[in-house]
Formats: structure tokens, C-alpha cells, sequence
């Protein structure tokens, strides 16, 4: 589904991914941990197509796809999403206004019909009661004036209406209290099944008490420095990352 | 203050006096020579059959026109214009007319598409030959249209329904002839002829526009505009329009049209007078797409508009919301004088420059009355290198206790060889007044961008989205059926300043 050969980037002239290779089947869920500056973000991004990041060796392909060859919007369209660590505000843009916009884009692409405004808004509402989102986040503008566990909710609210196949999580939990939390991994959790992988990008192992996951990477210095099971996320948790470089 | 001084004495004595009518071109010809003296004034007047206190005021105009000076403070920048190198009247018609649409300039087309203009309608604007000879069917209703040209057309019923009610609605020429009294009582009572150069100029030679007059008490019970006017085989370049609303009536006058329009004269200078009587309100709406030029700023209208209303009676309300994406260069103020007390001024403004566009637009808010409140939003969103000035005066009189201002600038960029220049007066003059002003000044985000088309809109949809959300203060003022089609504009406009 997702396979990363060798991916080597630079921001700004500096060598931040330095070889990763990492092979995401469908259906799974992978988790990558790792220290600050350790090139977590710069992964997700340039995974979702993000300007100013220098792709200087090493092949992404994305059902079959080259992924990096892709302009943002394709890569949406060919399923792949980015819950964002920073939701940006759109001021004025209604999120209802929004979100059927971005999920008509979605549904064009795939040669789906439209969803008018009744249909959407259905829809909408069914996915915010599982998340527990209040009605009125609709009509607010987009993440404007929303607490960062409503962001965080209104990312995975994105996530289900727009159902992709690959959804990246860029350190979703970070200020997030524990309902949230849950309320987030729930929102993870449901849509686990054969057409859905992820990779949960983090710094913390408390968020895969919640979101457990086939496999675990640990991201050093541009490079996966170690991979298992689960139990690696709570190894580390004991240990910290200093013991891993140690290794 | 010029503004508020009513003209009607100075007219009257003008009038008054003797006139040699010394007038000798055929008044058969189709067209005036090139050019501006006293004869071609004459000439428009005696072909429109007008009365001779119209003559007159027309002459004065123009006297008053030739001892001015085109402004030079707004911030825009042109080549000199040649007043003596253009027609005033009934310019011979262009003899290249595309024949069909498939002669037509296909990115305009394009534009009309996505405008969803139909095809009829899509004839008319490009000035295909024959197009408009059959009245169009507009999906726009009720919208009551301004039918000179066009006499049978669509409008016919809602004239009835109008006249029921007592509006008057017609053109400025029509109006003269008919409602004589209320036009010469009111025409720059507002504007007066000597109020500024173009203003000026537009008094001495305008052939034709609007007029309006809603009497005591009555609502106009739809929407006025002016839409279908553009069945005149050539748009008018010197527009005049007049709209009274006597003592508590109301109303709502569209102005303009989403569609950029083709048109050969490049030299536009309207005027617009707005009287609010006691407990009367007005609302006046433009979107003004006229043609920009080319991205390297070739062609494209001048468009120097004098726009003003008077709150002359308690509790009346003006209000002003204008959607201006086209022409290359806009010099446009419109303004509103708060006589009556408790009286209400407002101006919603987008303006977009794009390529080569300039625009210098913003209002003036004379506070005259007492508890007078008046409200600006401005939204200036500059793209390519155009140069976006959002000039603006609050006067407060000392007479004006408790009159309360708002005003928000906001300036949105796009790219990096676009200006925004943000240029308000506040002149106070009462102690109890409140005058509030906010600015900014914001680009869209590359972070913005990026979220929106990580959802999968593309770049442009995104601008667009981003734009519209930007605006929004100032859209949901518009009519319903307007504010559609100007999101759609904003998005259009902007095609090709990203990426």
C-alpha cells in the first residue's frame, strides 16, 4: 500500500531524512516514535506533498503510484490524509462550507456523485455524534476560536467524512486531555479494517494504549533505528530514546 | 462643504436668465463629431429633447468642467487622457461585431461558463451582432429591470406592479421628460455640477442611467436593478442615476453585472445620488466587473465614479455595498452625508486588483446630524502587481454630539509585487463622538494553501475558499442572488495569481 525506499530530504540544505525505508501493508496500523528533531514531521509532511521540502533520494510509492511526483490535492484524492499537529484557522470559511467542499473534491475524483447541502449535513451530523462534537462546530469558521481538543476532533471528523485509505496522524495527541484522547482513538479505531492503514506519528506511547499498533518505528536522526511489536512503545516508554541510541 | 450645498438656487438663476440658442448641427445625425465644446452639449440635450433648465445646467457644468483639473492625489497612475480624441454622443457604431459566438474571444466565453451565464444572455454581453433583439429570459427573478432599452421585455410586468404602488422607475431621460418636477428638484442636489472634475464632466454630457422614486411610506417590494440594461448595444459611459426615497419608503437597487463585459470606450464616469427622506433607507449594490486589461495591463476601463447619498431626514439609512473586481483603474468613493439625526451610514467594500489593476476606493462619512452612526468594512485583496488604496474620510461636525464610527481595513495580499495601501481621515470636531478604526493587513497563508488542498481542493479552489472567507463581512450584505454570483467572481478574478 505504502512503501518508502531509501527516502533521504533536506530542508533548506540540511539533511533531515537520511534513508528511511518503511513498508506500510493495508490494513495495519504503524506507529512512529521518536525524539524532537528526529524528522517526524518532515516525514508526514512530505508524505502529504508539502512545498519546501527537497526530496534528494529514495522512491515513495502509494498504491502503486510515485507518490512524490503527485501535487497535494492528488495525493488526497488518491486517499491519502494528514491530521495536521497544528489545524490551521481559515477565518470566514464556514467548516460546514469546508469540509462538503473538500469532500466533493474527494468524491469528484473518484468519480462519485456530490453531496448537496442536506445530504452533507446528514451525514456530517451522524460523524460528529460519534465524536462528540457539538453541532454549532459546523458553523463556526474553520478551527477559528476552537480549543485544541476541538482541532484535534474536527481533524478526525475530516478524516472519517473523507474516508481515505492512508491516514497520517502528526502527533495528534500532543494537548490533548484523556477524553479527548479517547474520543480521538475511538475515531481512529472505527475505521480500522482492511482498507485502512495508518501511520500514528508520535512522541509519547500514552496515545497506543488507545490506538494499539501492528507495528512499532523508532526515528532517530533521519533514520528508523528499530521496528517491532507493540511492546517496543512501552520499552521505550521505561528506557526513554537515549537507551535505543545507546543499542 | 460643497457636498450638502443644495444647487437648485444656483440653477433656477441660471435658468432664469437669457440663452441665445445658437444651435445649428442636424439634430437627425446619429452621432456627435469627436470631441467636447458648448455645441456638443447642445447637441446631446437637443437630442434627448430636453428642457432648457437641463440645457443650462448641462452649460454650467461644463463651464465649471473646463476650469478644472483632473485629480492627481489618488494612487494610480495612467497615461494622459485625450478628453478632445472622444465621442460624447452615440459613437458610430464599431462596424467589426463578432457575427456568432464562436467569433467571440473564447476566455471570455470561458468566464461565462463558469459564471453559469446562458447562452442568450452570454450572446448579448460579448456584443454579438443581433443578440439582445429578443427579450432574454433571465432566471433572476423577481428582480424588477430598468427597460429602456428593451421596452417590451420582462420588465413590463413588474412596471405594472410598480406603478401600483407609485414607484417610479425609468431612465434618467424618461424621467425627465415625465417626472420633470422631481428630477429638477433633486439632480445634484447631491453631486453638484462643480463637485469634482469628473463629476463634472459626467453633468455636462451624460446620456443616460436611472431613476428612482419610492413616495411616502411605500416598500419596494423587489429588488430594482439594472441588469438587463445591458441590452443597449453599447453600455452608457456617462451614466446618471437619481434614487429617492421619500419619507419612510425603502429600497433595494442592484447595480452591474458578474459578467465581464466587452466595450469599446474605455473613459467610464458615472454619477450616483442617493436622498433618504425621514425613516427612509436605501441600499444600493454594485458589482462592477468591468474589462481589466490584459496581465500586462493593456486595455481594460477607467472607471472615475462619483457615488453619494444624503441622509437628509431622521432615521434615514444609506448603505453602500460594492463588489469591484473589474476595470484597470477605479476611482470610486461612495460616500454618505448624515444630515438627519439619528441617521445611518454604511459601506461594504471588496475591491481586487489583479495583474495590472489599480484600484483607489474607500468612502467619506460626513457626521452632520446628531447620534449619527456610520459603519466601513473594507476588504482589499491585491494579486500580481496590482496596487490596492483604501482611502477613506470620517468628518465629525461639531454639531454631530453622540455620532459613533466604525471602521475595519482589512488588506489581504497574494504574491509579492502586489501593494495594499491603507490611506484614512478622521476629522473630529464634536468631543462626545466615538471613532473607532482597525486595519489590517494579512497574506494568504502558505499554510493555508497547503491545508485545503490536503483535503483535496486545488490550488485555485483553495485561493478562492480562502478569499471568499476573507470577504464574507462584506457578501452576506448583498442580495442573495448577487452575493452567489460575486463569490464565484472573487474566485475568477483571481485565477492565475497563485502557483
Amino acid at each position: 500500500m505504502l512503501k518508502i525506499e531509501g527516502l533521504c530530504a533536506e530542508v533548506e540544505g540540511k539533511p533531515i531524512l537520511k534513508g528511511i525505508d518503511l513498508e506500510l501493508p493495508a490494513g495495519e496500523i504503524h506507529a512512529i516514535m521518536g525524539p524532537n528533531g528526529a524528522g517526524k514531521s518532515t516525514l508526514s509532511y512530505l508524505l502529504a506533498g508539502r512545498e519546501g521540502y527537497e526530496v534528494t533520494g529514495g522512491s515513495v510509492t502509494f498504491h502503486g503510484q510515485d507518490l512524490l511526483a503527485m501535487e497535494p490535492e492528488e495525493r488526497a484524492a488518491a486517499g491519502l490524509f494528514l491530521a495536521f499537529q497544528y489545524p490551521v484557522e481559515l477565518p470566514g470559511v464556514g467548516n460546514a462550507n469546508f469540509l462538503r467542499t473538500a469532500l466533493n473534491a474527494i468524491r469528484r475524483s473518484k468519480g462519485e456523485a456530490e453531496l448537496d447541502a442536506m445530504q452533507f449535513l446528514k451525514l456530517a451530523r451522524t460523524r460528529m455524534k460519534a465524536l462528540s462534537m457539538p453541532e454549532d462546530m459546523l458553523k463556526r469558521g474553520v478551527n477559528v476560536g476552537f480549543s485544541g481538543g476541538e482541532k484535534k476532533r474536527n481533524e478526525v471528523l475530516q478524516m472519517a467524512l473523507l474516508n481515505p485509505s492512508l491516514a497520517i496522524l502528526d502527533e495528534t495527541d500532543s494537548g490533548l486531555d484523556i477524553d479527548a484522547l479517547r474520543i480521538v482513538a475511538d475515531g481512529v479505531n472505527a475505521m480500522r479494517g482492511p482498507g485502512f492503514s495508518s501511520l500514528v506519528i508520535t512522541h509519547y506511547q500514552r496515545l497506543l494504549d488507545y490506538i494499539v499498533p501492528d507495528r512499532v518505528h523508532v526515528l532517530m536522526d533521519g533514520r528508523i533505528v528499530q521496528s517491532g511489536g507493540p511492546e517496543l512503545a512501552k520499552q521505550l516508554e521505561a528506557t526513554g530514546y537515549t537507551a535505543v541510541q545507546a543499542a | 462643504m460643497p457636498a450638502v450645498t443644495e444647487t437648485i438656487d444656483a440653477v433656477q438663476s441660471v435658468t432664469q436668465g437669457t440663452y441665445k440658442y445658437g444651435f445649428e448641427t442636424e439634430i437627425d445625425m446619429e452621432f456627435a463629431p469627436k470631441g467636447l465644446n458648448e455645441d456638443i452639449v447642445r447637441f446631446i440635450s437637443a437630442k434627448k429633447e430636453e428642457p432648457a433648465w437641463l440645457l443650462e445646467w448641462r452649460l454650467k457644468a461644463f463651464a465649471l468642467w473646463k476650469t478644472m483639473e483632473e485629480p492627481r492625489w489618488p494612487a494610480v497612475s495612467y497615461p494622459p487622457i485625450d478628453y478632445q480624441d472622444a465621442y460624447y454622443y452615440a459613437a458610430p457604431k464599431q462596424t467589426v461585431k463578432p457575427k456568432s459566438l464562436d467569433e467571440v474571444d473564447p476566455e471570455l466565453l470561458r468566464t461565462y461558463e463558469k459564471l453559469g451565464i446562458p447562452l442568450k444572455e452570454q450572446a448579448i454581453l460579448a456584443g454579438v451582432e443581433g443578440a439582445g433583439e429578443t427579450p432574454a429570459e433571465g432566471g433572476r427573478m423577481p428582480v424588477a429591470v430598468d427597460a429602456v432599452f428593451d421596452s417590451v421585455s420582462v420588465a413590463t410586468s413588474y412596471k405594472e406592479r410598480l406603478a401600483k404602488e407609485g414607484i417610479i422607475f425609468c431612465s434618467i431621460s424618461e424621467a425627465v421628460r415625465e417626472h420633470a418636477e422631481l428630477v429638477r428638484q433633486y439632480l445634484g442636489s447631491v453631486v453638484p455640477q462643480g463637485d469634482n472634475f469628473f463629476a463634472a464632466l459626467n453633468s455636462a454630457v451624460f446620456t443616460d442611467g436611472s431613476f428612482v422614486y419610492i413616495p411616502k411610506g411605500v416598500k419596494c417590494p423587489m429588488e430594482l436593478s439594472t441588469y438587463f440594461r445591458i441590452n443597449a448595444k453599447s453600455t452608457g459611459q456617462f451614466e446618471r442615476t437619481l434614487i429617492i426615497a421619500d419619507e419612510g419608503a425603502s429600497v433595494s437597487y442592484l447595480e452591474g453585472c458578474t459578467a465581464p463585459m466587452r466595450d469599446e470606450n474605455q473613459l467610464h464616469a458615472a454619477v450616483v445620488e442617493l436622498v433618504a427622506l425621514d425613516d427612509a433607507s436605501i441600499k444600493y449594490s454594485t458589482v462592477q466587473n468591468w474589462y481589466p486589461g490584459d496581465e500586462n495591463g493593456k486595455g481594460g476601463i477607467y472607471n472615475f465614479v462619483t457615488k453619494r447619498g444624503a441622509c437628509r431626514g431622521r432615521r434615514s439609512k444609506i448603505s453602500w455595498t460594492q463588489v469591484e473586481t473589474g476595470s484597470s483603474i477605479t476611482w470610486k468613493y461612495p460616500s454618505c452625508i448624515l444630515q438627519g439625526d439619528d441617521s445611518v451610514g454604511e459601506f461594504y467594500s471588496v475591491a481586487i486588483t489583479n495583474n495590472r489593476q489599480q484600484a483607489d476606493t474607500g468612502t467619506k462619512m460626513f457626521h452632520i446630524g446628531r447620534n449619527t452612526r456610520s459603519t466601513i468594512v473594507s476588504k482589499g485583496i491585491s494579486a500580481g502587481f496590482g496596487q490596492n488604496t483604501y482611502r477613506g474620510l470620517v468628518k465629525i461636525s461639531p454639531k454631530a454630539s453622540g455620532a459613533r464610527n466604525f471602521t475595519q481595513c482589512d488588506s489581504l495580499l497574494i504574491g509579492d509585487q502586489c501593494g495594499a495601501h491603507t490611506v484614512p481621515y478622521i476629522e473630529n470636531r464634536c468631543m462626545t463622538a466615538k471613532v473607532e478604526h482597525e486595519a489590517t493587513t494579512s497574506r494568504i497563508a502558505e499554510d493555508q494553501l497547503f491545508y485545503c488542498r490536503q483535503r483535496g481542493l486545488s490550488e485555485e479552489d483553495a485561493v478562492g475558499l480562502i478569499v471568499n472567507g476573507f470577504c464574507r463581512e462584506v457578501l452576506k450584505e448583498l442580495p442573495m442572488e448577487f452575493a452567489v454570483e460575486a463569490q464565484k467572481l472573487l474566485q475568477i478574478s483571481l485565477e492565475g495569481s497563485v502557483g
